[in-house]
C-alpha cells in the first residue's frame, strides 16, 4: 500500500455523526410530522440557499476528515520484506486535492495575486550583485515574464475562463435537475423549468409543497462562480496571498473549515445526551431529581462560560503536555486537543438546552395524552421514549442548528484568547490570531483577515439562515412571526 | 420580600460551594501541583528541588484535604483545599504569579472595566430596543424585512472583526481617536469612545432580533387587541401595552448581566489595551496563572448569583403578579 | 343610506392567507342592526363569525385582509375612514368585548389605568374626574367594593369580575354599538347568567345596538331580538328570534336544533349532521352546505343560492325556497323545526309529563351491582410557602367525596370549574395522588396500590379526556395510539391480532380503517374524540370516566359523540362517570347525578330527582342559570350572587353559605350532614334536617 490510513478521533466521530444524520434522515422520511417540518424548510428560499452553501462547506470539511500517511520509501520498495516507512506528516484527501496550494510555499507575506513578496529582501541580480528589493515569488505568477506586465490580461483571461466554466457546470446542473424533475412528475421539460423558478405552481394540492429549487440553483450558481474563480486563479497565483511563513491563505481558509465544523458538530454530540437525559428526568420525575439537576445546571451556568472553558482547557493542556508519550504524531496530539475542546464546550454549554427541555417536559407531563399513557399503565421508560422525547425533538433540532453558528464563532474567540485549538491546528481563530499581530504594520497585511472573515461570514450566515428556516418550520410558537 | 432574599441567599451558598469544589477539582485533582510546577517552570529547569521550591512558594506543598501530620484543627486548615478554596469565601484571594495581591489588583481594575461595560450596556439597550420597536412598528413591511436581514448578517460576524474593523477604520484611516490604551480621569473618554461604540455595534444584530421576537409575541396577545379596540394609537399600544409586558422576558436576560459588568469584556479590553478585569483574565490565562483564573471564576459566579437575585427583584417592579414570598 | 339602521353591513368580505393563496373567511356578509336592538350571529367554530366582528372594528389579524364591502355606522362608512379616523370610532362609537377575560386585560396595568385610557382618549378625562367616572362605571357593571378594585390588577380579580371590567371599559366611551364576541363562553354557568343579565340591563338603559356572537342557541334565545345563522363564511338565515326558534327555514338551522341534546330525546339517538364544517379555502362550489344537507338536490351543487325572503323579517339563503326554479325540487319546503316533539319541550314541566323517562329509569332501577365505589375520597394538594418552603396550607380539591357507579349506568358529576370534579375522575384512575379514602373497583381496593400492582386493574377503568387536541400524541399514528394500551396491558398480545383489533375498533367508532396509518392532526375535533374513545375501548374497560368529552366540540359534533357513547353503553354494558357542566347533556345521558361544590357532593340523586326536584339551593340556582333555547321561556332567573371561593380557603360552615339566598345561622358554623330524602336522593343542606 502506498499509504497508511490514519483514523483520528475527530474523524471517527464526525463520520459517525454523518452516519447518524443519514439514519436520522431515513427515519425522518418515514415519520410524517418530521417530514412535514422538513418540507416546510424545503420551501424556505433563504434556508435552502443557505443549505446549499453549507453543503459545500461540508464537502470541504469532510474531505479534510479522511486522513492518511503516505509512504516515503519509494513506490518500488514494495518487495514485502522491509516494513514500509510512512511519512510522519498526516495528510487528508483535501490536502491531496489542494497539493498545488500546499506545496508552493513562498518565503513570507505576499498580497493576493501578487508577483512579488510584500517585504524587501536581498535579491540576487542576474549579474551576481545583490540588492534589497521586492523579490519575485517562487510560484505566484511564475509563468509570467520578469516584469509581469501581462498580469492584468492574464488574470482577466483566467476570470473569463472561470466564468465560462462556472456557467457550463451550472447549466449542466440545472439541466439535470429539470430532467430529473420532469421524469418524476411526468411533465414536460418546459413546465418543470418554469416550476423550478416558481413561475408556475405545481398542479393540484401540492401547490404549497414546492421545494425551493430556484434558491438552490441560485446559491449553486454563486458557489460555482466563486469556486471556479478561485480554482482558476490559484493555478498560477496565490488567490488570497500568503501568510508570514509563505503559506497560501486560501489553503489555510479551506483547512479552517474542518475545524469549525468539528467544533460546531461534535460539541453537540457531547451536549445532547447530557441535556436531553437530565432535562427530561428533571421535568418528568420532579421532586429530588429535579432539585439535583437544577442545582447542577445553576452551578455550572453560574460560572462565566469563558472562564470555565479557560480553566478546563488550561488543565487539559497540562494533562496533554505532561503525557507526550500518548501521541504518535503531532497531528494526533492536536486532534486530541481539538476533541477535548469539543468535550469541554459540550460540558459547559448543555445547561441552557437542559433548562429548556426540563420546562417543556414539565408542560408535556401535564398534557392529557401523557395522562392517558399513565392510565394504560405504561412504564416510565416507555412514556419517556414514546411520548415525551418525540415531542421534544423539535426543540432539540432547533437548538442544535442555532448552536452551530454560535460554536463556530466561539472557536475563533477561544483560539484568540489562547484556550482554543492547538496552535498547530489551522482554524479561523488561529488565522485571525496570527494576522492580528500584523495589523499594526504600515501598510497593513489585510488579506488573511479578509479571507478568514469572508469564509467565516459565509459559513455562519448560512448556518444562521438555515437555523431560521428550521425554527420557522418546527417551532409552532415562533412560526409566522418572521 | 426579606424572607425571599434570605432564602435566595441561603440558596446561593450551596451553589458557591459547588462552584468552589468544581474549580478545586479542576485545578488540583485533575492535575497534581507537580504537573503544574513542571508546566510553569518549563522543561529545562525541572529538578525536584525547583518543583519543591515552586510549590512551597505558593503553598501547594500541603496535602489536598487532610493533613495527617498536623494537629487538631490544623489537620483541616493546613491543606490546599482550606488555603485555596475555603478562604475565598472571606475574599482572601492570595497572590498572583507575579507576586501582586490579587484582591488589590481586582479593585483597581474594576473601574476601567466598568467604564466600558456600563456605557455599552446602557447604550446597547437603548439602541437595540428602539431599533426593534421600529421594526415592529413597521411590521411586515420592507423595512422590517431588510432590518431582519441586516440583523442576521450582523450577528454572523465574529466580535473580533468588529473590533479589528473599527480600529482600522476609525483609528487608522480616519485617525479620530487613539487606537488603544487607557488613561485615568477625563482623558479616559478619548480612549473609551471607540471601544464603547464598537461594543454597541457588535451587539445590535443578536439583541435586536431577540427583542423583535419578544415584541411580536407580546403584540399578538389578546390584551393588545383590546387596547386597539379602545381606539388607542399604534404608538400608545406599542409603548404602554406591548413594551410594558415585554419588559418581563427582557429583564430575564438583561438584569442578570448587570453585576457581571464589573468583569469587563475579554476581547474589547485586550484589543484596546484597557487595564480592566477582562484583560487581566486574558493575561492570567496566557500566563497560565492558575490562582488568578480560580479567583475570577469564583468572583464571576458570585456576580452571576447576584444577577439572578437582582432579576427576581426586578420582576417585582414590572410585574404586579409576582410577590416574593 | 336609505335605512335608518344604526349599523349596516353590506357584502363584507375578509380573506385569509393560506400558504401562498388567499381564501375568503367571511364572504359577502350583509346585515343591519337598529338602535337598541340585539342582533345575534350563531354558528359553529370556523364559520367566520368572530372574524366578522373583528372586521367591523377593522382589527382583523395580520394574516387576514378586509377585501371589500361597506360598514355604515350611523351613516358613515367605516371602511372608508383613515386609520386615524377609525381610531376615533373605536371605543367611542363602536366598542367590543372579547371571549377570554383572562387574556384580554393587560396583566401589568391597574383597572383604573385601563379604563382611564379610554376616558382620556375618548372623552379627554384625566385625574380625579377620570377616577370618579371609572368608579361610576365599575358600580354600573356591578363590581362590589369598586373603590378598592380601582387600583387592583387583573390577576386579583375573578373571571367574572374581569369580564365586568371589560364591559366597563367598553362602556367608557359611551358607544352607540357594542360587539360582544362570545362574552360568556369562558365563564361558568352561574357567572354567565350574571353577565348576560348585566349586558341586557345596560343595553336597555343606554339604547345601544348590540351584536352578539355566540355558538349557544340558549344564549341567543334569551338575549337577541333578531338572529343570523352563519355557515362557512356566509349568513344563511336571518330572522326575528321568535320566528327563528319556532320555524327555522334553512336545513342547517333545522339540523342545529335537532342536534341539541335534552330530555325529550332521551333514549333516542340525536340528530346529527354528517361530515363537518369544511375548512377555510375548501369551500365547495354551489351551496356550501349541500354536501351535508339532507334536502340537497342537483342545483345545490351547481350554483350558490341567492337570499330568499320568506317574510319581511325572515330571509334564507337556500334553493329550496327560491320562487322559480327550472329544476325539480324534492317536495315543498317547510319552515319548521324537524324536532316537533322537542319544541318547547324543555323545562321542569316536561319532567312531570315525561312518562318515557320514568319508565326508562324504573326499568334500570332493578339496581344492578355496583362496579365502582368511592368512599370519603380526599385529595389535598399542599401549598408551600415561607422561608423554608414548608406546607402552609392545602388546596382541598376533593374533600370527602363518596359515590357509587352501577354497571351499565351513567353517573353525571356536575359542577362549575374548580369544584374538583376532574380531580375526582383522575383520582379514580390513580392518576393523581396520593389521597385518602377508599376506591373499590369490582371489589378490589385501588387506594395505596403501587404502579405495578395497579397495572392489571387499569384494564377495567379508563378515561376519555376533555381536549381532543391535547389527548392524542401528535407524533404517533392513530393505529399506534389505539394499540398502545392493548399492548401495555396485554389485552391482545400479538401484533397482528392487534392490527385487526384496531380496525375493528375504528369501525366501531365510525372511522375508516385507513385512519390507522394517519396522524391525529389530520382529523377534526370530533374525529379525534372518536379516536380517543377507540383507544379507551381497546382495553375493554368496565368503567369509563368521561371528562367533559364534548365541551370542546360544536353542537352537531357533540351530538355524534353523545350518540356514540350511548350506543356503546348499550352494546357493551359500560358504566360512565360523566364529568360535565352541561345540563343538557346530563338530561340526555345520565341516570344518576351528583352535584359538586368546592370539593364536596352537595346533592346526589337520580336524574329525575335532581332535574325535577332539585333541593340544594346551589343545584336550584345552577339549573335556573342554564339558558334555554326557547325565547318563549325567558323567565326570571334565580341569580346567584358572588363567585365560587377558592378551595384553598373554603368558607367555614357550609361552603355555599356566602352565596346562598336561604342562609341560616347554623350554615355559618357547621357543615351540613347528608340527609337522605328518598331512596335515591340525598342532599347536604341544613334546610332539610
Amino acid at each position: 500500500m502506498n499509504f497508511l490510513p490514519v483514523l483520528l478521533w475527530t474523524d471517527l466521530l464526525i463520520w459517525l455523526l454523518v452516519l447518524l444524520l443519514v439514519v436520522a434522515a431515513i427515519a425522518a422520511r418515514r415519520n410524517e410530522p418530521l417530514r412535514r417540518g422538513w418540507a416546510h424548510v424545503g420551501r424556505n428560499r433563504g434556508g435552502m440557499a443557505a443549505a446549499t452553501v453549507l453543503a459545500v462547506f461540508f464537502v470541504v470539511g469532510l474531505s479534510d476528515s479522511v486522513h492518511f500517511r503516505s509512504r516515503i520509501d519509494g513506490a518500488n520498495g514494495a518487495n514485502g520484506a522491509m516494513p514500509a516507512n510512512y511519512a510522519v506528516e498526516v495528510r487528508s484527501l483535501l490536502d491531496l486535492s489542494l497539493g498545488h496550494l500546499r506545496n508552493r510555499p513562498e518565503k513570507s507575506y505576499s498580497e493576493p495575486l501578487a508577483l512579488r513578496l510584500y517585504n524587501k529582501d536581498l535579491v540576487q541580480l542576474p549579474d551576481g550583485r545583490q540588492t534589497r528589493d521586492y523579490p519575485r515569488l517562487r510560484y505566484g505568477g511564475s509563468h509570467l515574464d520578469e516584469q509581469g506586465t501581462e498580469r492584468g490580461a492574464d488574470v482577466a483571461a483566467t476570470l473569463a475562463r472561470a466564468l465560462a466554466a462556472a456557467l457550463l457546470v451550472w447549466s449542466a446542473c440545472a439541466a439535470l435537475l429539470t430532467l430529473g424533475l420532469s421524469r418524476r412528475q411526468g411533465e414536460r421539460l418546459a413546465a418543470s423549468w418554469r416550476r423550478i423558478w416558481g413561475w408556475e405552481c405545481a398542479a393540484g394540492e401540492s401547490g404549497e409543497s414546492n421545494f425551493a429549487w430556484s434558491a438552490v440553483l441560485a446559491a449553486l450558481g454563486g458557489v460555482l462562480l466563486v469556486a471556479a474563480i478561485l480554482i482558476a486563479l490559484s493555478a498560477n497565483y496565490h488567490a488570497f496571498g500568503t501568510d508570514k511563513v509563505g503559506q497560501d491563505v486560501l489553503y489555510l481558509a479551506l483547512k479552517s473549515v474542518r475545524t469549525a465544523l468539528i467544533i460546531g458538530l461534535l460539541t453537540t454530540l457531547v451536549l445532547l445526551p447530557l441535556a436531553v437525559t437530565l432535562g427530561i428526568m428533571a421535568g418528568y420525575f420532579r421532586s429530588w431529581v429535579d432539585d439535583l439537576v437544577q442545582y447542577l445546571y445553576t452551578t455550572i451556568s453560574s460560572i462565566p462560560g469563558v472562564l470555565l472553558i479557560a480553566a478546563a482547557v488550561l488543565m487539559m493542556q497540562v494533562v496533554i503536555d505532561s503525557h507526550p508519550q500518548w501521541f504518535a504524531t503531532s497531528a494526533e496530539r492536536a486532534d486530541v486537543r481539538l476533541l477535548s475542546l469539543c468535550l469541554i464546550l459540550g460540558m459547559t454549554s448543555w445547561t441552557s438546552l437542559c433548562r429548556l427541555l426540563r420546562g417543556e417536559t414539565l408542560k408535556l407531563s401535564q398534557l392529557e395524552f401523557i395522562l392517558a399513557a399513565h392510565a394504560f399503565g405504561l412504564s416510565h421508560r416507555r412514556i419517556i421514549v414514546r411520548h415525551i422525547l418525540p415531542n421534544l425533538m423539535h426543540i432539540v433540532l432547533i437548538s442544535l442548528v442555532m448552536d452551530f453558528s454560535q460554536l463556530v464563532l466561539a472557536e475563533a474567540v477561544l483560539s484568540y484568547v489562547g484556550i482554543g485549538v492547538d496552535p498547530s491546528t489551522i482554524s479561523f481563530g488561529t488565522m485571525i490570531n496570527s494576522a492580528r499581530m500584523e495589523l499594526a504594520r504600515e501598510p497593513m497585511v489585510w488579506w488573511s483577515l479578509a479571507a478568514a472573515f469572508s469564509f467565516m461570514f459565509a459559513l455562519v450566515l448560512s448556518a444562521n439562515l438555515l437555523a431560521d428556516a428550521v425554527r420557522d418550520a418546527f417551532d409552532p410558537q415562533i412560526a409566522g412571526s418572521s | 420580600m426579606l424572607a425571599y432574599l434570605i432564602r435566595r441567599l441561603a440558596y446561593a451558598i450551596p451553589i458557591l460551594i459547588g462552584v468552589n469544589l468544581l474549580t478545586f477539582a479542576l485545578f488540583f485533582v485533575v492535575n497534581t501541583p507537580d504537573d503544574m510546577a513542571r508546566m510553569q517552570l518549563g522543561i529545562k529547569r525541572v529538578t525536584p528541588e525547583a518543583i519543591a521550591h515552586w510549590k512551597a512558594e505558593r503553598g501547594y506543598d500541603k496535602p489536598l484535604f487532610w493533613n495527617a501530620a498536623a494537629e487538631g484543627g490544623k489537620r483541616l486548615s493546613e491543606t490546599i483545599f482550606f488555603a485555596k478554596s475555603v478562604r475565598m469565601f472571606v475574599f482572601d484571594f492570595g497572590r498572583a504569579e507575579d507576586g501582586r495581591d490579587i484582591a488589590e489588583e481586582i479593585k483597581s481594575r474594576m473601574g476601567p472595566s466598568l467604564a466600558i461595560a456600563a456605557p455599552v450596556f446602557l447604550l446597547e439597550l437603548a439602541v437595540t430596543i428602539s431599533f426593534a420597536l421600529l421594526l415592529v412598528l413597521f411590521r411586515a413591511t420592507r423595512l422590517d424585512f431588510w432590518g431582519v436581514v441586516l440583523c442576521v448578517a450582523l450577528m454572523s460576524i465574529s466580535g473580533m472583526f468588529y473590533i479589528i474593523g473599527g480600529q482600522f477604520l476609525i483609528s487608522k484611516i480616519w485617525r479620530l481617536v487613539p487606537i488603544s490604551g487607557y488613561q485615568e480621569g477625563v482623558d479616559a473618554l478619548r480612549f473609551l469612545v471607540l471601544p464603547v461604540f464598537i461594543g454597541v455595534i457588535a451587539g445590535i444584530g443578536t439583541n435586536t432580533r431577540w427583542y423583535r421576537t419578544i415584541f411580536i409575541e407580546e403584540g399578538g396577545r389578546d390584551y393588545v387587541r383590546t387596547a386597539r379596540a379602545k381606539g388607542l394609537s399604534e404608538a400608545a399600544v406599542l409603548f404602554v401595552h406591548v413594551l410594558r409586558n415585554a419588559m418581563i422576558p427582557i429583564l430575564t436576560g438583561v438584569v442578570v448581566v448587570i453585576p457581571m459588568l464589573f468583569m469587563g469584556s475579554l476581547l474589547t479590553e485586550s484589543f484596546f489595551g484597557i487595564p480592566g478585569l477582562g484583560s487581566y483574565t486574558i493575561e492570567a490565562i496566557s500566563a497560565q496563572d492558575f490562582s488568578v483564573v480560580r479567583v475570577m471564576v469564583f468572583i464571576g459566579s458570585l456576580l452571576y448569583i447576584a444577577g439572578l437575585m437582582l432579576t427576581d427583584i426586578s420582576y417585582v417592579l414590572v410585574d404586579p403578579r409576582i410577590r416574593l414570598d | 343610506m336609505m335605512t335608518a339602521s344604526l349599523l349596516s353591513v353590506r357584502d363584507l368580505r375578509v380573506d385569509i392567507n393560506r400558504g401562498r393563496r388567499r381564501a375568503p373567511v367571511v364572504d359577502g356578509v350583509s346585515f343591519d342592526i337598529n338602535e337598541g336592538e340585539t342582533f345575534a350571529i350563531v354558528g359553529e367554530s370556523g364559520c367566520g363569525k368572530s372574524m366578522t366582528a373583528l372586521a367591523l372594528m377593522r382589527l382583523v389579524p395580520a394574516a387576514a385582509r378586509l377585501v371589500s364591502g361597506s360598514v355604515h355606522l350611523a351613516g358613515r362608512d367605516l371602511l372608508e375612514l383613515t386609520e386615524g379616523g377609525m381610531r376615533e370610532v373605536r371605543g367611542r362609537e363602536l366598542a367590543m368585548i372579547f371571549q377570554e377575560p383572562n387574556t384580554s386585560l393587560n396583566p401589568v396595568l391597574t383597572v383604573a389605568r385601563q379604563i382611564g385610557e379610554v376616558l382620556e382618549r375618548q372623552g379627554g378625562l384625566r385625574g380625579n374626574d377620570a377616577r370618579a367616572r371609572t368608579l361610576a362605571l365599575l358600580d354600573a357593571v356591578g363590581i362590589a367594593d369598586a373603590q378598592r378594585r380601582l387600583d387592583e390588577y387583573p390577576f386579583q380579580l375573578s373571571g367574572g369580575m374581569k369580564q365586568r371590567v371589560m364591559i366597563a371599559m367598553a362602556l367608557a366611551g359611551d358607544p352607540k354599538m357594542l360587539i360582544a364576541d362570545e362574552p360568556t363562553t369562558a365563564l361558568d354557568v352561574t357567572i354567565q347568567a350574571q353577565i348576560l343579565d348585566l349586558l341586557r340591563v345596560l343595553q336597555r338603559e343606554r339604547r345601544m345596538g348590540m351584536l352578539l356572537i355566540s355558538h349557544d342557541l340558549g344564549i341567543v334565545a334569551e338575549m337577541a331580538q333578531r338572529v343570523a345563522v352563519m355557515y362557512a363564511g356566509e349568513i344563511v338565515e336571518v330572522a326575528g328570534v321568535t320566528e327563528f326558534f319556532a320555524a327555522p327555514c334553512h336545513p342547517y338551522a333545522k339540523k342545529l336544533f335537532a342536534a341539541l341534546p335534552d330530555i325529550s330525546r332521551r333514549g333516542a339517538l340525536l340528530e346529527t349532521i354528517p361530515g363537518q364544517v369544511p375548512s377555510v379555502g375548501d369551500w365547495p362550489a354551489g351551496c356550501r352546505f349541500a354536501a351535508r344537507c339532507p334536502a340537497a338536490f342537483g342545483l345545490c351543487r351547481e350554483r350558490a343560492p341567492e337570499v330568499v325572503a320568506i317574510s319581511a323579517t325572515h330571509t334564507v339563503r337556500c334553493h329550496l325556497y327560491a320562487a322559480s326554479e327550472t329544476q325539480q325540487k324534492p317536495g315543498s319546503p317547510r319552515c319548521a323545526r324537524d324536532d316537533e316533539a322537542g319544541v318547547f319541550a324543555k323545562s321542569a314541566a316536561t319532567w312531570q309529563s315525561s312518562a318515557l323517562v320514568d319508565g326508562e329509569l324504573d326499568r334500570h332501577h332493578e339496581s344492578k351491582q355496583s362496579v365502582l365505589d368511592a368512599v370519603d375520597l380526599r385529595m389535598h394538594f399542599p401549598i408551600r410557602g415561607g422561608l423554608l418552603k414548608r406546607t402552609v396550607g392545602s388546596v382541598r380539591a376533593v374533600d370527602g367525596v363518596s359515590l357509587t357507579l352501577a354497571r351499565g349506568r351513567t353517573l353525571a358529576l356536575v359542577g362549575e370549574s374548580g369544584c374538583g370534579k376532574t380531580t375526582v375522575g383522575k383520582a379514580l384512575l390513580q392518576l393523581v395522588g396520593p389521597g385518602s379514602g377508599s376506591i373499590r373497583l369490582a371489589g378490589r381496593e385501588l387506594m395505596g396500590l403501587s404502579r405495578r400492582e395497579m397495572r392489571p386493574l387499569r384494564r377495567k377503568i379508563q378515561m376519555i379526556f376533555q381536549d381532543p387536541f391535547a389527548s392524542l400524541n401528535p407524533r404517533m399514528r392513530v393505529g399506534e395510539i389505539i394499540s398502545e394500551g392493548m399492548a401495555a396491558l396485554q389485552v391482545v398480545a400479538s401484533a397482528s391480532l392487534r392490527d385487526q383489533a384496531v380496525h375493528a375498533l375504528l369501525a366501531q367508532v365510525g372511522l375508516p380503517a385507513e385512519a390507522a396509518l394517519r396522524y391525529p392532526h389530520e382529523f377534526s375535533g370530533g374525529q379525534r374524540q372518536r379516536i380517543a374513545i377507540a383507544r379507551t375501548l381497546a382495553v375493554q374497560p368496565d368503567v369509563i370516566v368521561c371528562d367533559e368529552p364534548t365541551s370542546a366540540l360544536d353542537v352537531s359534533v357533540q351530538a355524534q359523540i353523545l350518540n356514540l357513547l350511548r350506543e356503546l353503553q348499550e352494546r357493551l354494558d359500560l358504566s360512565y362517570l360523566f364529568i360535565t357542566h352541561n345540563f343538557a347533556v346530563v338530561e340526555y345521558l345520565a341516570h344518576e347525578v351528583a352535584v359538586m361544590y368546592l370539593g364536596r357532593i352537595v346533592e346526589f340523586g337520580s336524574v329525575a330527582d335532581i332535574l325535577r326536584d332539585p333541593r340544594h339551593p346551589y343545584t336550584v340556582a345552577l339549573l335556573s342559570a342554564v339558558p334555554v333555547p326557547d325565547p318563549g321561556q325567558r323567565r326570571e332567573r334565580l341569580l346567584l350572587a358572588g363567585e365560587t371561593p377558592s378551595p384553598a380557603h373554603p368558607p367555614a360552615g357550609c361552603h355555599f353559605h356566602l352565596r346562598c339566598a336561604k342562609v341560616m345561622d347554623i350554615c355559618r358554623r357547621q357543615y351540613p350532614e347528608s340527609t337522605q330524602l328518598s331512596a335515591s336522593h340525598r342532599v347536604s343542606c341544613h334546610l332539610f334536617k
